[in-house]
């Protein structure tokens, strides 16, 4: 194998020289927008979406440049600064993965900022929403072009960051500003992972860099699979993976633009950036700590799927295809450079096609008083065409439809995964059949059907500055898969980044028995949802459900086991504290201060005032002196 | 000799102690402090006179210099408590305690 880590020399020129102004300039826009304050009120939004826009320019040049040099020279350092004096060098990585993530993470970020403008019209605080879409832009590419661990997590904090103000964007509705600390917390576990990975990382090879790592001789022991693990477990934070997935249910409180950006297209994927990014050093094919990521990414897709056909809110229910969309990426990732190859392709395809029902949900419930139960829903479809058409474009991506986006993805992840664990590929392929069920309920519920409206819904299409990005990011869902996996375009243009051979094509069979299982079980599972929500009528209020449902509902009973697991052992132990520091350590220093208290007051009374008094204890204390000195002189 | 310098020293001690703490006329306690510090005088001065040297007088010398200070405060303080308070009781000023 290739070292993929050989950084080729000197510092980059031309644009890619430049590709700071990528993390920059957001930066700078969300520093103007925070700092002005009120009076960039009324040009904010426009600020906000320029600097999106300039950064994703920078992007598509660098690309431009990449792709004029030789692929074995299309790994640019980019050094920047001296950040911790002989430890860590801060700078830019600029090679084909990171670029890759920049052009989503600016593409799509783009959109769905000028998508904001729309959504976020009759909001007064719609300046500090612009604010804080371009520090989670800037921190996003700073996470993602960093070349070295410290970086990176700078970046990974930002975002978190970031994620939490803007979950908790309606800080007023108590069930936002709880879902935005859930999320900080949740999160908080896996950087305490990626935290602690890196200090072992220190330790062992005494760098921090890729670069650096990549010069190192790895060998696969107890250390390198423990620090494998502990990246694992903050991707599994940052990608809602389990078992740290239950913030991301919650964090559709946030504006529809926030799920769509942070918490489906872009920061979710960071855990998938980092197993990959990482994957030639800590996660080799065949490795422990890649067959945890393959099981964790296995259980995260059925768990997801599971979550998504009982939702009956529409973000929800999407939240759930997130989680399961990454189980997937998370599973491919397990399998060495083919595995990263669809991998990415699949953050990328689902990046577009998610980003596109977010935003498409979020135009539906702009058209419904921000009404989120798909069940008041029904028969949208002639009433905003442009809306149902994009969504409907994004479903048959996600669920996998011939030629589509998520077809070419997905499948390659599947059929990589049967090659190495067939368990584990068939269960994604099982995986696939909910995907099929649970989207086409979502369709039918949403868009056919009789309507179920409220009495003062009077649904209408969103203005045109919301539709156009819903466009654009279907035609990315319709095209997208076949231009990357089509030929292993993607796989060979990644090769030399994540260190695979550069001589080799992934097969793609359309016609191999797992890639017409999945077809023919989603296809069974878009029936059942036909029979289901589709033929049969959509009751307004809830059933009760089966035992399974109820199960599906309470989202796997996460939150009950995280509270008796966590939370109620954490509040006995605060009690137990606060018992402990009330009448122990309270009662000591109390105690201690009223013995002294006490004696003190009865002392006093020696100062009678009584001036012979006082002659006496003088004669005895003179007669005591004496005596001892008397003693004393003896001995 | 100086066995019996020091045993009337002794005796003088022990009158001005017993007088200070029996007596509460505040004249008379002050006479019998300045009982006890001649009495030291008296032993300081022996001493003196037993191994020859200079030393014991003059401490004598400063204790009377002492005295003769502490007699003036005192008593300005003795009739000036007298005239607030109509009394030279040493029990009757007591005021300054708990």
């Amino acid at each position: 194998m290739e070292n993929p880590a050989q950084i080729l020399g000197n510092t980059a020129g031309g644009v890619i020289g430049f590709s700071w102004l990528m993390i920059a300039l957001p930066l700078v826009g969300a520093a103007i927008l925070l700092i002005g304050g009120r009076r960039t009120n009324k040009w904010g939004h426009l600020l906000g979406v320029a600097m999106s826009l300039g950064a994703f320019v920078v992007a598509v040049l660098a690309l431009v440049q990449l792709l004029g040099l030789d692929p074995e020279q299309r790994r640019q350092a980019v050094h920047l600064y001296e950040f911790i004096p002989g430890m860590v060098d801060m700078g830019l990585l600029v090679d084909q993965l990171s670029i890759s993530f920049a052009l989503l993470i600016t593409g799509v970020g783009s959109l769905i900022h000028i998508y904001s403008i729309g959504y976020m019209s009759h909001d007064p605080e719609r300046r500090r929403f612009f604010a804080y879409l371009n520090l989670f832009v800037a921190a996003m590419l700073l996470l993602v072009l960093a070349d070295n661990y410290v970086g990176l997590f700078i970046g990974w904090e930002g975002v978190g960051l970031a994620s939490y103000l803007l979950i908790g964007f309606w800080y007023f509705k108590p069930s936002a500003a709880v879902a935005a600390k859930k999320a900080f917390i949740v999160n908080r576990v896996g950087d305490f992972g990626l935290l602690v990975g890196m200090f072992v990382m220190w330790t062992t090879f005494g760098t921090l860099s890729f670069a650096g790592l990549g010069d190192a001789t790895i060998e696969q022991n107890g250390t390198v699979t423990a620090i494998g693990l502990l990246l694992l477990l903050g991707a599994c934070g940052k990608s809602a993976q389990l078992p740290l997935q239950s913030w991301l249910l919650d964090a559709m409180e946030g504006p529809t633009p926030v799920s769509a950006l942070i918490h489906a297209a872009t920061m979710v994927t960071a855990g998938v950036y980092l197993v990959v990014r990482s994957g030639a050093f800590f996660f080799p094919l065949g490795s422990t700590a890649a067959l945890v990521a393959g099981i964790v990414g296995t259980a995260t897709l059925l768990a997801g799927a599971i979550i998504g056909c009982a939702k009956d809110d529409i973000k929800k229910g999407l939240a759930g295809s997130t989680m399961s969309q990454i189980g997937y990426m998370m599973l491919g990732a397990a399998f060495g450079p083919v595995g990263y190859a669809f991998a990415i392709g699949h953050l990328i395809t689902h990046g577009f096609f998610k980003a596109d029902m977010f935003l498409g949900a979020g135009s539906v419930m702009h058209a419904m008083n921000d009404e989120v139960d798909m069940r008041k829903y029904g028969g949208l479809f002639s009433k905003m065409k442009v809306t149902a058409i994009t969504f409907i474009i994004g479903y048959l991506a996600i669920i996998g439809f011939p030629l589509l986006s998520g077809y070419f993805t997905k499948d390659g992840i599947i059929e990589t995964a049967i090659e190495h664990n067939p368990v584990m590929g068939w269960l994604a392929v099982a995986g696939a059949g909910l995907t099929g069920f649970y989207m086409s309920r979502m369709i039918f519920m949403t868009f056919f059907g009789k309507a179920r409206w409220d009495k003062d819904a009077h649904p209408h299409e969103s203005p045109a500055v919301m539709t156009v990005p819903l466009i654009i990011l279907s035609i990315g869902a319709i095209g997208l898969g076949a231009f990357l996996v089509l030929g292993g375009r993607l796989y060979q243009w990644l090769a030399p980044a994540v260190g695979g051979a550069r001589d080799f094509v992934p097969a793609f069979h359309p016609f191999s028995v797992p890639g017409l299982s999945t077809l023919a079980l989603v296809a069974v599972g878009v029936v059942i949802a036909w029979f289901k929500y589709g033929k049969a009528e959509v009751p307004v209020t809830a059933p009760r459900g089966s035992f399974l449902t109820t199960f599906a509902r309470r989202d796997l009973y996460g939150d009950a086991l995280n509270e008796s697991l966590f939370m109620r052992p954490g509040q006995w132990l605060t009690r137990l504290a606060v018992f402990f520091d009330n009448r122990g350590i309270d009662g000591l220093v109390n105690g201690l201060a009223a013995t002294i208290g006490g004696s003190s007051g009865r002392l006093r009374r020696v100062q009678t005032g009584f001036a012979r008094t006082y002659a006496l204890s003088i004669l005895f204390g003179a007669a005591l002196l004496t005596g001892a000195l008397l003693l004393v002189g003896n001995l | 000799m100086t066995t019996e310098y020091l045993v009337l020293s002794a005796i003088l001690f022990v009158i001005g102690a017993v007088g200070v703490l029996i007596r509460r006329n505040a004249i008379v306690v002050f006479m019998c402090v300045e009982l006890m510090l001649n009495a030291c005088n008296l032993a300081f001065v022996t001493f003196a006179r037993q191994w020859g040297n200079l030393d014991g007088q003059i401490i004598a010398f400063f204790v009377m210099v002492v005295a003769a200070a502490e007699v003036v405060i005192g008593l300005a303080i003795i009739v000036t408590i007298f005239r607030t308070r109509r009394s030279a009781s040493v029990d009757d000023a007591n005021l300054l305690k708990y």
